[in-house]
């Protein structure tokens, strides 16, 4: 089976230990964790976490479904099978003389890229984008000599008005799924 | 230290706080029992335990063993045990049994004692991060901040135990909390959080796995602990009845159906009966029900049931699917779901025929009997434990360790109740045995209740015999000693070349053990004795109201079979040896 990169949103109770809980749960289970990110939400007793973990569908699908059952977990959806727009961003020093700066504001140019900090043998890259773009940004940044580099982990949402759009015939859902519960009236969802 | 701060850390008669909440709180679960020890951090609650003077309260003898009784006392009564313990040592020798009750899934509430808030991660006098070591192991924990949320922990603490698929729950309570005051007062209704176990069956799937049992040819029920946990036992008997499908209890779900009923295939797995594993292995339809069909199950699950579509009813759905490919899931209670296959089932204009299967079954029951070498000089383990089954009444309780004579008891115990069968499955937990007996016995003193244990197994608590005579719990213990740790000894001789690696015990005469804790002892060396030392045993536990341990030297290279060699396919097990003994 295929591995690819799945982005796994969990909204969880906003309590002390439930990031180890959850990040615990990948560590033991093997799950290799490709990126995480976590922040709250609307409403600050609720956090979201992206998780973005690579393996095959039913190595993905079982993390879904271990997740579930955490007590501090309010939902979790598998994100890779609907649209969704996705973002992280990258930090990156690359070395810059003087002579390279306007070629790597040019290359910053076409991706839409800031840069932060300019002196005499370095520039900071502002980068933010999907997986792919923040990637290709390093690539084409990598030839002049990466000094240093930072990353968020994915952040993502889907496109759809509400989570539940979208998802009839979509992944596990052979699964009845506890959380399409109707009684389940947790306000993040109940926006337009 | 300054006199404010002593002034903080002394106990306030007088004043409500932390501890008093607590109690409180066990109160208003209905708790009637608790297993534990004191120390330090969690004396504020002791004293208020004795100014409330409202719970049995049990002392033990080492906090593995409160947990083991607690898992006892809540697989006999469907109650959950209650665990009180200190801090740092008192909370990780909690580790185990709580690791026990998960694999099993076991409702089970521990209470730890804690530092003080302000201390936490100093690596104060006897801190321990249990919310950090728990994690793994339990369903849920907490730590409580303050004592104004003491209530409301507590209560979706006990929640989160028993519903759902049960599970052992931590709360760890920083002894600053324990003595702040508070104010009395009951919970609030829990407000909505993600947790909203999966309860009813979806139709659909339930219509689904309808009509695949309606075309079975070759059908196997594999039951396991969730039918015993859910109540299920009856309308599991009753499908089993309707439809004619033999069913095949785990070592989890044993009790679920009469060993005796004539659908009864026994247990599957490693040490299943050789009709089991084959009638799974040819079948065209198995409905699991409750069961996480773990690898003592399946053995090679290639090999598992290669040609059955698979119906699989568990509560929690990270269960279904697995280990085993399935065709039907069915998310939610096994006895709502049973139900519902039941009165699908009875609405069915014909039913499925399976006198041919069963024929075949009946074919393999012959060619692969129970058996075991039978002896006149020796006391056979199969026998000692087949021989109990004929004393002790249906609804009484039978404990075991782990080990050789676990499998043996799992084999050869006639178990006709469900919650008669204690045992530590998932786990395997040598030394399980004896406490949990002594919490099985005091949630359900109206039932007698018989440990069967190795010599190597039962040294392992042997200090709760302490507590045993303390609170004068009249089980029976049947040691069956062959002086060896049984279950190594045997893989050393069938797969390590009879290598006996550091696998012979020297057990001390456990008779006189027991004496010395002030328990009743015997040793039985010879088959003829057995049986009335068993029936002095039971008659001296009721009459004394002490706990009365039988060391029973038996045979010492008597071998559980079958058994599928580790990591081979079921339907290929080695089959009993060929004996007199049925």
């Amino acid at each position: 089976m295929s591995e690819e990169y799945c982005p796994i949103s969990v909204l969880v109770r906003n309590e002390p230990g439930v990031l180890a809980r959850v990040a615990g749960l990948f560590a033991r289970r093997g799950f290799n964790i490709n990126s995480l990110a976590v922040g709250e939400t609307e409403d600050p007793q609720v956090s979201r976490i992206t998780v973005v973990v690579k393996g095959d569908p039913h190595t993905v699908d079982q993390a879904v479904k271990q997740l579930r059952r955490l007590v501090s977990v309010i939902k979790v959806r598998d994100q890779s099978t609907m649209p969704r727009v996705e973002r992280g961003l990258a930090l990156i020093k690359v070395r810059a003389t003087p002579a390279q700066r306007g070629e790597i504001m040019q290359l910053a140019g076409v991706f839409r890229a800031n840069v932060d900090h300019v002196d005499g043998h370095c520039m900071v890259i502002e980068v933010s984008g999907n997986r792919n773009k923040i990637e290709a940004m390093i690539d084409m940044l990598k030839p002049y000599g990466i000094m240093e580099l930072a990353r968020t982990g994915q952040i993502v949402l889907a496109r759809v008005r509400s989570i539940h759009q979208g998802m009839e015939g979509a992944g596990s859902a052979y699964v009845p799924d506890p959380d399409e519960d109707p009684q389940a009236t947790y306000n993040v969802y109940q926006q337009s | 230290m300054s006199s404010a701060a002593k002034a903080k850390n002394k106990p306030q008669a007088g004043t409500y706080n932390g501890a008093d909440a607590v109690v409180d709180a066990l109160r208003a679960q209905g708790v009637e029992l608790i297993f534990g020890m004191v120390g330090g951090q969690i004396m504020p609650v002791y004293d208020a335990l004795h100014r409330h003077h409202c719970f049995g309260h049990v002392l033990v003898g080492h906090e593995q063993g409160a947990a083991h009784m607690a898992e006892g006392y809540a697989r006999a009564t469907g109650k959950p045990g209650v665990i009180m313990t200190t801090s740092g040592p008192g909370a990780t020798n909690l580790v185990t049994g709580l690791a026990d009750a998960f694999m099993d899934s076991t409702p089970v509430v521990a209470i730890t004692g804690q530092v003080a808030s302000t201390l936490l991660g100093n690596d104060a006098f006897q801190e321990a991060d249990m919310r950090g070591i728990t994690m793994p192991i339990t369903k849920h924990n907490y730590q409580v901040q303050n004592a104004d949320d003491l209530p409301e922990i507590f209560a979706e603490a006990f929640y989160v135990a028993l519903s759902g698929r049960p599970g052992p729950v931590l709360i760890d309570l920083p002894r600053d909390v324990a003595v702040s005051p508070c104010q009395p007062r009951q919970a609030t209704p829990m407000p909505p959080t993600g947790y909203k176990p999966p309860f009813k069956p979806h139709p659909l799937q339930v219509e689904r796995a309808l009509s695949l049992m309606a075309q079975a040819q070759r059908p196997v029920i594999i039951a396991g602990g969730g039918v015993i946990h859910a109540g299920a036992h009856e309308s599991l008997r009753k499908l089993a009845e309707l439809t004619g499908f033999p069913v095949s209890t785990t070592l989890m779900g044993l009790g679920g159906l009469p060993a005796d009923h004539p659908l009864s295939l026994g247990m599957p797995g490693m040490h299943g009966t050789g009709y089991a594993n084959l009638a799974i292995y040819n079948a065209d339809l198995l409905l699991v029900v409750g069961c996480r069909l773990d690898d003592r199950v399946t053995g090679n699950v290639a090999k598992f049931s290669p040609g059955s579509k698979v119906i699989h009813v568990d509560v929690d759905a990270s269960e279904i699917g697995k280990n085993l490919e399935c065709q039907v899931p069915i998310v939610g209670d096994a006895g709502q779901a049973l139900a519902q296959l039941l009165a699908g089932a009875q609405a069915w204009p014909e039913r499925p025929d399976t006198t041919a299967w069963r024929k075949q079954i009946d074919q393999w029951k012959k060619k692969y009997p129970m058996v075991y070498p039978k002896s006149d000089d020796v006391i056979a383990p199969q026998w000692a434990i087949q021989e109990v089954g004929k004393l002790l009444a249906p609804e009484d309780i039978v404990v075991t360790g782990v080990g050789q004579h676990q499998m043996f008891v799992a084999q050869y115990y006639p178990f006709r109740r469900p919650r008669t069968m204690i045992s530590s499955g998932g786990l395997g937990t040598m030394g399980f045995g004896l406490p949990a007996a002594i919490g099985a016995q005091m949630g359900a003193p109206e039932r007698q209740v018989v440990c069967f244990d190795g010599d190597g197994s039962f040294l392992m608590n042997i200090q709760e015999l302490a507590t045993a005579v303390r609170y004068r719990v009249p089980l029976v213990a049947v040691v069956l000693n062959n002086a060896w740790l049984g279950m190594v000894a045997q893989w050393q001789r069938m797969f390590y070349d009879r290598r006996m690696s550091q696998s012979e015990t020297a057990a001390p005469p456990y008779d006189k053990v027991a004496q010395a804790f002030g328990a009743l002892g015997k040793r039985v060396e010879r088959p003829e004795e057995f049986v009335p030392a068993m029936q002095w045993a039971l008659r001296e536990a009721k009459a004394q109201k002490l706990p009365v341990v039988l060391d029973v030297m038996i045979e010492r290279e008597a071998k559980v079979l079958p058994m599928v060699p580790p990591g081979g396919a079921n339907a290929e097990f080695i089959p009993c040896q060929s004996g007199d003994c049925q």
